[in-house]
């Protein structure tokens, strides 16, 4: 199919407007960040460093980020080690219920935000009995991002087929040395592409914490939430947004490095 | 895979040590359901203790009832939660406004993604190909909540789009359904557009050039080769963007006014109201919406691209 270059100029000028649109309210929140009006009058009166330097001197914020980094952490490292297992088991074996396990992954996240917390909600408070706090902040946050390992991990054992699997096997190696020295090394960089999804997922969740968080336990979106329609807040968050975005660039990049160096090496 | 201890083992491989550990080794090598039974445990023993115990604790309290003196819950069958629920006018006008929103949420950003996927994977270059995913990408880390919350100072009165359309006589929608709309198909995007960018990925370039030498024009192609292989993961990506969408209530708070989606009425009911039975029978609403959305998707074999 050979597209006219009036229809590539077009899809080029759809593309742009769509990222400028994308890109204008971060944009936004940037140039707000330096504003003195604390209730984002636009244009913007006048050029401040106050909310910066505030930004960082934040017991609250700086907290909610410690927390959140806690949380993320901890979901990614339980959904690395069952979102691996289960995609081995899936992607390896032919077994009865095969498709149910696989629904029951997506599960978490294919049904709304609400339905995980409420269930949650419900299922620690009246059935466990357990107090909502960090621990069950963890639980449900590592429910949702099992998927996003296993989907990775997915893509990779297809890839990957059996063969050197077998050819190790046949060479003496038990089930572990093979995994271990074999399978381990090549899912590698899916695990880290999964395991960065995973944490960005976490970092960022807010519907089903609303419901699993205990009182003491903020996480940051919930600071966030907490901050948003306080008048001398509302620019804190925005320098918080803006420094968010741009330390993402690190784990984006090194993920883009990853993905291109697998491409070379093909 | 067989086992190791076979009489063909050459003078330079040594035979492997008789340890317990090996004898465990050679054990799970020839027995493949105790390998996928020592895999399964754990996560089965996770989502099935966490998820779908949970998910029936739900169904169960939604026929529960809280008594109206003390504030418990009353572990009575009943059906009132339910005919409530299922007769209230405030719950249909609720549920068919939230599907609606979802819905249009859902075609917005497939009609965005389409081209913008399509330019990404069949016309950029390798280089900007690169550049344009991490564009897509990179808003997905800024906080959910901060680029709803930027919507609402772009919406507000003497905001940016009051200040843009001011000059040719327009004025911003405000608060609102609309501002939800806009503020949802914004926040999912990127979700719709990487999947249907994957499966764009997936369609072989020899494919469209085939096409082309059979005389196809360009919306032929599109019609008879690419549409039939990308439905697969259109769904998909739409599996994304209706169920953020049914499920979201905190862009409702922030730019909706005073309008509520389903999310509010089980949101107040956990905690202002402290009505869990309830709360959990008006979650049903999504759940039973999802579950049909899911079959439909099943068929097409859209999950396997999620």
């Amino acid at each position: 199919m050979r597209l006219s270059r009036t229809a590539r100029v077009t899809l080029g000028v759809v593309v742009a407007i769509v990222l400028a649109v994308v890109y204008l309210p971060l944009l936004i929140v940037f140039v707000n960040s330096f504003s003195t009006s604390v209730n984002l009058t636009w244009p913007p009166p006048g050029f401040t460093l106050e909310w910066w330097g505030k930004a960082f001197q934040n017991p609250g914020a700086l907290e909610a980020i410690g927390t959140s980094a806690q949380v993320a952490l901890a979901a990614t490292a339980i959904s690395l080690a069952l979102g691996t297992l289960i995609s081995l088991a899936l992607q390896r074996y032919r077994f009865f219920g095969r498709d149910a396990v696989s629904l029951l992954v997506i599960l978490p996240i294919a049904l709304p935000g609400i339905v995980t917390g409420i269930a949650l909600n419900n299922f620690f408070r009246t059935i466990l009995d357990v107090r909502l706090g960090l621990f069950t902040i963890i639980v449900a946050h590592a429910t949702f991002c099992i998927v996003t390992v296993f989907n990775n991990v997915l893509a990779r054992l297809r890839r990957m087929g059996t063969s050197l699997e077998e050819a190790s096997a046949d060479l003496g190696a038990g089930v572990w040395t093979t995994f271990r020295f074999v399978t381990f090394p090549q899912l590698h960089s899916a695990l880290l592409a999964g395991a960065l999804l995973a944490f960005a997922l976490s970092f960022d969740e807010i519907i089903v914490t609303t419901f699993t968080t205990g009182s003491g336990v903020t996480t940051l979106p919930i600071w966030i939430l907490n901050n948003l329609f306080r008048p001398n807040q509302a620019p804190i968050v925005n320098v918080i947004a803006v420094v968010l975005v741009l330390v993402s660039i690190i784990p984006i990049y090194v993920a883009q490095r990853i993905a291109g160096a697998e491409q070379v090496q093909k | 895979m067989s086992s190791a201890a076979t009489p063909h083992v050459t003078a330079g491989v040594p035979q492997p040590r008789d340890t317990p550990a090996r004898r465990i080794s050679v054990f799970l090598s020839q027995h493949a359901r105790v390998r996928l039974g020592l895999l399964l445990t754990a996560p089965l023993f996770w989502l099935g203790l966490v998820y779908v115990v949970a998910l029936a604790a739900l169904l169960i309290t939604a026929f529960w009832t809280v008594d109206s003196f003390t504030g418990q819950v009353r572990t009575e069958f009943t059906l009132d939660n339910i005919i409530t629920v299922v007769t209230g006018s405030l719950y249909q006008t609720v549920t068919l406004r939230t599907v609606g929103v979802a819905l249009l949420v859902t075609v917005i950003d497939i009609a965005i993604a389409l081209p913008v996927a399509f330019f990404m994977a069949k016309v950029a270059g390798p280089r900007l190909q690169r550049i344009l995913v991490i564009a897509v990408l990179m808003p997905l880390w800024a906080s959910y909540l901060v680029k709803a919350y930027a919507w609402r100072s772009v919406l507000a009165e003497g905001g940016v789009v009051d200040w843009m359309t001011a000059p040719f006589g327009g004025s911003s929608p405000g608060y609102g359904l609309p501002a939800v709309v806009i503020t949802l198909s914004y926040l999912w995007l990127p979700y719709v557009i990487l999947p249907i960018y994957a499966g764009l990925e997936r369609v072989p370039d020899s494919l469209l050039e085939a096409s082309s030498d059979l005389g196809a024009k360009t919306w032929r192609t599109m019609g008879s080769v690419v549409m039939p292989m990308l439905w697969p993961s259109i769904i998909a990506a739409s599996i994304f963007s209706f169920s953020l969408s049914l499920g979201d209530y905190i862009t409702v708070n922030i730019v909706g006014g005073a309008n509520q989606l389903l999310g509010n009425l089980v949101y107040t009911n956990v905690g202002a109201a402290n009505n869990l039975p309830l709360a959990s029978a008006i979650a049903l609403i999504p759940v039973a919406i999802m579950i049909v959305y899911l079959t439909a998707a099943r068929r097409s074999g859209a999950l396997e691209n999620l």
